[in-house]
């Protein structure tokens, strides 16, 4: 083999072991440091020494104890030439000590799962902002790089970079200590974290065929940090409720695009194309979410409900089977923990489906003044599915030509004008 | 990407009916498949019982016929199986590597398909619907 594809053959296992082992390395340097930023940094010179040697001696038995040895190494380094606070240095130094000793691993193994749950609710602090606990979640947890964030989100490199090391910056003149939220403070730091994860997984989401493969690969990621999340945090039923909802959403990813890229609706979805294997993880974690809520005698949390919703539709074997009452019931208990112009028209098209237009156009006709909803594109998308229900057919053209107008999404577009034209009775549309 | 993870012990091909691994060996996997819960890459994952338990339908002249297990010819059988979500064939391997797998033991992985890989034709030949089969007419027709 000529010398530059076994180099980049070792690069890309170092790659593989950057992305299993990192997250792992940063939360136990950052235990060891108390500094999330300082960490990082640690990590990345471990992972350059990485780079540098491996290609040459082979990816050693364990890589995770090389790149934690080395990145402990220039901990030492940095604390004895930085001369810190005197404990510190003395805690890094024991610490280090007793992680050399041949009995590495288990040393490495051992609370790295608290270690790694602290540094979740350490980047996703509400004392920084939603789209830097993004940037910094991708980065310290699932080892992205500032290009591949940057892509991802649609901004450039310079501003993710900066995002970053302000949110770094942040944290430190806070003084975010290195830990897990406990009693009252749990709930709302655990809603930061799940409200980030969430993001990420939409973000990508929302992609769209021929955007940066990168933006569908967040729903990945964003899976990702949730099914690892919810192996940290088994006793939270938000996490599952979070997960069950991600599963069976990216259950429909291959089906809910036709072969131009154009959306299709969950009506007129090919449900054999769903995934089944997520379906049925999504299935289990909403089970799972659903036995501790009941179990903790609380109400349902807002995730939870969402995937209950969604687990209506991965049941139905077709979109005439979907259970409609159940789903408006779903709706109703969301649109009171959780009350949102965006819910109430949800609930508006399950009360159509289950009850009939009529009611379902009285209850968009009460929030179509909502100042949330102005220049909502599905507001009159959906007012104008009710109307064509109901025989109105002037009126459902007009809301449907108002509803392209408010998109910007060309195939979206596409779609409101062609069900606006299939309106004009007898006439034939010249292409 | 999916990649399917399959373990072929040494000797499985021969093993009785209803054997087992040993239970140090079942605690060990116990371990492995904890990490990969914890990593968030296991999708799935099942135990096989051996061969002599199962059945072979082989094809010939159009006809299906039936051998049972275990199959004199099978050098490498399957043990097991796991479904990896991972971001590279390189994390797949690496995955594979930390298998604790006894001396003499395989492990092979293997890429799951994706409609996407499918050439045009095959893709048009694996949408059942007719909806999208004339979807993609429709780009062909374009193109």
């Amino acid at each position: 083999m000529d010398p530059s594809a076994t180099h980049s053959v070792a690069n890309s296992a170092i790659e593989a072991v950057w992305r299993i082992e990192s997250a792992k390395i940063v939360a136990g340097l950052a235990r060891m440091t108390r500094d999330v930023g300082l960490a990082e940094e640690l990590a990345q010179e471990a992972l350059l020494a990485a780079l540098e040697k491996w290609p040459g001696s082979g990816v050693p038995d364990n890589p995770g104890a090389w790149l934690m040895a080395a990145a402990k190494n220039r901990a030492l380094d940095h604390f004895r030439h930085n001369k810190l606070i005197e404990a510190k240095h003395e805690e890094i130094g024991r610490e280090a000590e007793e992680g050399f000793t041949p009995d590495f691993d288990a040393a490495l193994e051992h609370d790295i799962g608290d270690d790694l749950l602290r540094l979740v609710f350490t980047a996703c602090h509400p004392v920084i902002s939603t789209e830097a606990r993004a940037a910094l979640t991708l980065r310290l947890l699932c080892g992205l790089t500032t290009d591949e964030i940057a892509r991802a989100f649609l901004v450039p490199e310079a501003t993710v970079a900066q995002r970053i090391v302000r949110a770094k910056r942040t944290l430190a003149e806070a003084r975010v200590p290195f830990e897990v939220p406990r009693g009252d403070e749990l709930a709302a730091r655990l809603s930061s974290v799940l409200e980030v994860i969430y993001l990420v997984f939409n973000e990508g989401y929302s992609a769209t065929a021929g955007d940066d493969w990168m933006r569908p690969a967040l729903c990945e990621d964003a899976l990702r940090l949730g099914r690892i999340l919810a192996e940290l945090a088994p006793g939270e039923p938000e996490v599952h409720g979070l997960v069950a909802l991600m599963e069976i959403q990216a259950s429909r990813f291959r089906a809910r695009t036709g072969p131009l890229g154009e959306p299709i609706l969950l009506m007129d979805q090919d449900r054999a194309r769903w995934d089944h294997l997520l379906v049925r993880r999504g299935l289990a974690a909403l089970e799972r979410a659903e036995d501790l809520e009941r179990s903790a005698g609380g109400a349902l949390s807002p995730y939870t409900l969402q995937a209950a919703i969604a687990a209506c539709h991965a049941r139905a074997r077709t979109h005439a089977e979907t259970d409609w009452k159940r789903i408006v019931a779903l709706y109703d208990g969301l649109a009171q923990l959780a009350p949102s112009p965006v819910v109430e028209l949800n609930r508006a098209v399950a009360v159509t489906m289950a009850y009939g237009a009529e009611e379902g156009l009285a209850l968009v006709d009460a929030i179509a003044a909502e100042p949330a909803l102005r220049g909502y594109h599905l507001l009159p998308s959906v007012r104008g599915d009710f109307l064509m229900k109901l025989g109105r057919l002037d009126e459902a053209r007009g809301e449907f030509e108002r509803a392209a107008s408010l998109t910007r999404n060309t195939r979206e577009i596409r779609l409101l004008l062609d069900r606006a034209a299939a309106l004009h009775p007898g006439l034939r549309v010249v292409k | 990407m999916r990649f399917m993870m399959m373990v072929i012990p040494k000797g499985y091909e021969k093993a009785k009916p209803g054997a087992m691994p040993d239970a140090k060996l079942v605690a060990e996997m116990a371990k492995y498949n904890e990490s990969l819960h914890k990593a968030g890459v296991m999708l799935s994952g099942e135990g096989l019982h051996p061969p002599s338990m199962g059945a072979r339908v082989s094809f010939s002249g159009g006809k299906p016929k039936v051998t049972d297990g275990p199959f004199t010819e099978a050098k490498e059988v399957i043990g097991g199986f796991w479904i990896l979500q991972v971001k590279s064939k390189a994390e797949a391997l690496e995955w594979a590597k930390r298998c604790p797998m006894p001396d003499g033991d395989i492990v092979e992985i293997r890429q799951l398909q994706e409609f996407e890989d499918f050439p045009a034709d095959v893709q048009e030949a694996a949408a059942g619907e007719p909806a999208l089969r004339e979807q993609l007419e429709k780009k062909a027709k374009k193109r």
